[in-house]
């Protein structure tokens, strides 16, 4: 086991090259709906189990299957009001579970990225080969249902093991949301050549935190929403940021909360003239272009020793 | 069931405390303490600087903050992370745009590992404060004095000799001591410790080897316990840590000095939607004309010279 995972070096906040967002935008924004299908009755990983009561524990199960009964389709309302499209953290069973779903999504040009194959399979002790068949199998079940080629990643239930990002790599992923160690996109250290990068996904701003770790109401998450906003674009003046909202529709898709929620989406995409409403694609897409090689230059500075 | 009859005997049933390392003081009949400039309130701010290996250690708990989930637990490394790489250059802006200074207890492992953040530290004349080795290392109840020892010894040789400081302060991760854990500040050279939250000032504590200077920790108003423990919005923060500057104002009408000290987390405060609340807190206290804005170390000195004239 390692003490430090060695996926990228320190690089602090501060007199980075800047980044420019396409049209001269301040904010890279994007909303990532977690589209997720938990199973009612899944094997238990020695590690985690997944329900806390005896099957079948109705309760958390259900909780959650409103979501795709009803949140998410408030949430893409909403959405589609505002012309935001999603990037779909998604459970790639949901293909097979629920096509209704990916179809609508589909339609509207959100993009996917896998999220797993259940947000009840958790990848712990699974060995390199195992994690790997993860990975293939998103990719080819969501061409499948879609057309789409997935690009990012985000481990089900953020379980990890010290491969994961190494094979992301292999295979060809360009953006990983696994990490939260920054505010702006950044390259990672993979053991090929590829250029995989590190997404902000803003999980602090997640909509599991604000309800049901630190029992905010919907009020007062649209109000934490427009704050992070508010800083991202006063320091993206300096150098471009990206705020992500990840979003649970069984959480945010609750007839208490879509209200508030429609607000957030009206004020940041408002900022017509600093706002760049995209998806986490095109943002490593354009990353990738323009400032992979720079950023990479730069960080070396610090391992040097004379960053500072 | 029956207890052992010695559960109803009271050894330390006494005048005072039921411990040597410091006398019972009513704050409100001490010595009053002049700040520098006739201010009435010293704002003490430290801002934690942590390291969190990946692997926790198998000590008898875990430091706050430490990871939570099955190995590799990139989620809280990496949120960890996010302190010392993001966070802390907001908190320099803030404190650079009000003009003022700070102490920055930090893990030594923080000094090697990231030399560049420690520079942005000295070089704007902020104190450096001895915090252990790294968020494994905790100090409890029952280790080895020798292994105490070293991780003391460690710790302030390497943030001396990178920090060019003298470094006088301590905090323990996770604040929390041995035993033996004063005796041996004071035989590596420390003045003073932010350990203890049992006073509003600055008081002697008694080690086996000399005199430590115990600094007033308000966890009560710390940003980790209010905002991620407790669950408390920012605003209501903001609130409670105006309504203490209040008081503190109040009580040093008789040249009788209070100190408000804030212990922030960048990873806590240091997140966006967060900042502004730092910001508008600070601002307000700074506003007031009525602060001494120091080090601890600057503090414990002041303190000291006045106990004794």
């Amino acid at each position: 086991m390692k003490s430090d995972p060695n996926l990228y070096d320190y690089w602090p906040y501060h007199n980075r090259p800047k980044i420019k967002w396409p049209g001269d935008k301040k904010v890279a924004f994007w909303v990532a709906p977690n589209i997720e299908f938990y199973e009612l009755n899944p094997p238990t990983n020695p590690q985690r189990k997944a329900w806390p009561r005896p099957y079948p524990d109705i309760t958390p199960y259900s909780y959650r299957d409103h979501g795709n009964r009803v949140g998410h389709w408030r949430l893409m309302e909403v959405m589609d009001e505002f012309g935001v499209r999603g990037s779909v953290s998604l459970s790639v069973a949901m293909c097979q579970h629920h096509p209704e779903i990916i179809e609508a999504c589909n339609e509207r040009d959100w993009e996917f990225f896998s999220h797993g194959i259940y947000n009840t399979r958790y990848i712990y002790g699974m060995d390199e080969a195992q994690e790997r068949e993860i990975l293939l199998d998103s990719i080819k079940t969501v061409e499948e249902a879609t057309g789409q080629r997935i690009r990012g990643y985000l481990a089900p239930a953020l379980t990890h093991t010290e491969k994961t990002i190494d094979l992301l790599a292999e295979n060809d992923f360009w953006y990983s949301c696994d990490l939260f160690q920054d505010d702006q996109p950044q390259p990672l250290k993979t053991s090929g050549d590829s250029k995989l990068i590190s997404m902000p996904y803003s999980l602090e701003v997640n909509d599991h935190y604000a309800f049901n770790v630190y029992g905010q109401s919907a009020r007062q998450y649209a109000d934490l929403l427009k704050r992070q906003f508010d800083q991202l674009l006063e320091e993206g003046t300096e150098s471009g940021t990206v705020m992500c909202i990840p979003l649970h529709a069984y959480l945010i898709g609750r007839a208490h909360r879509i209200g508030p929620f429609r607000e957030v989406l009206d004020y940041i995409t408002g900022h017509k003239d600093d706002v760049w409403v995209t998806t986490a694609q095109e943002i490593a897409a354009h990353y990738r272009e323009h400032y992979y090689d720079g950023a990479v230059a730069d960080i070396a500075k610090y391992a040097k020793g004379d960053g500072a | 069931m029956t207890l052992d009859k010695s559960y109803l005997e009271y050894e330390n049933r006494s005048l005072g405390m039921d411990h040597d390392r410091y006398d019972f003081s009513n704050m409100f009949e001490r010595k009053p303490v002049s700040w520098p400039d006739g201010k009435k309130v010293a704002l003490w701010i430290t801002v934690s600087l942590e390291y969190f290996p990946l692997v926790p250690n198998d000590g008898p708990f875990k430091a706050p903050g430490h990871m939570v989930t099955p190995y590799p637990d990139y989620r809280t490394y990496t949120t960890r992370d996010y302190g010392n790489r993001v966070g802390v250059f907001r908190i320099l802006k803030v404190l650079d745009k009000l003009g003022l200074k700070a102490s920055f207890p930090m893990n030594s492992e923080i000094a090697t590992r990231y030399p560049s953040l420690l520079k942005e530290i000295t070089d704007r004349g902020h104190e450096v404060v001895a915090h252990g080795e790294n968020m494994n290392k905790i100090h409890f109840g029952g280790m080895a004095k020798n292994t105490e020892a070293e991780q003391i010894n460690n710790c302030v040789k390497t943030l001396r000799e990178k920090s060019g400081q003298g470094v006088t302060g301590w905090q323990s991760p996770a604040r929390s001591q041995s035993e033996n854990t004063p005796d041996l500040l004071v035989t590596s050279g420390l003045g003073y410790v932010c350990d203890w939250v049992n006073d509003d000032m600055p008081y002697y504590m008694r080690a086996k080897t000399g005199t430590i200077i115990a600094m007033p920790h308000t966890m009560e108003l710390e940003d980790r316990n209010l905002l991620v423990t407790l669950g408390q919005s920012e605003e209501v923060y903001k609130e409670q840590i105006l309504a203490a500057f209040s008081q503190f104002q109040r009580e040093a009408m008789a040249e009788n000095g209070r100190v408000l000290h804030l212990a922030l987390t960048p990873y806590v405060i240091g997140q966006p939607w967060r900042i502004r609340t730092l910001v508008e807190t600070l601002q307000a206290i700074a506003d007031s004309g009525d602060i001494w804005s120091a080090t601890g170390g600057e503090i414990a000195a002041i303190w000291d010279s006045q106990q004794t004239s």
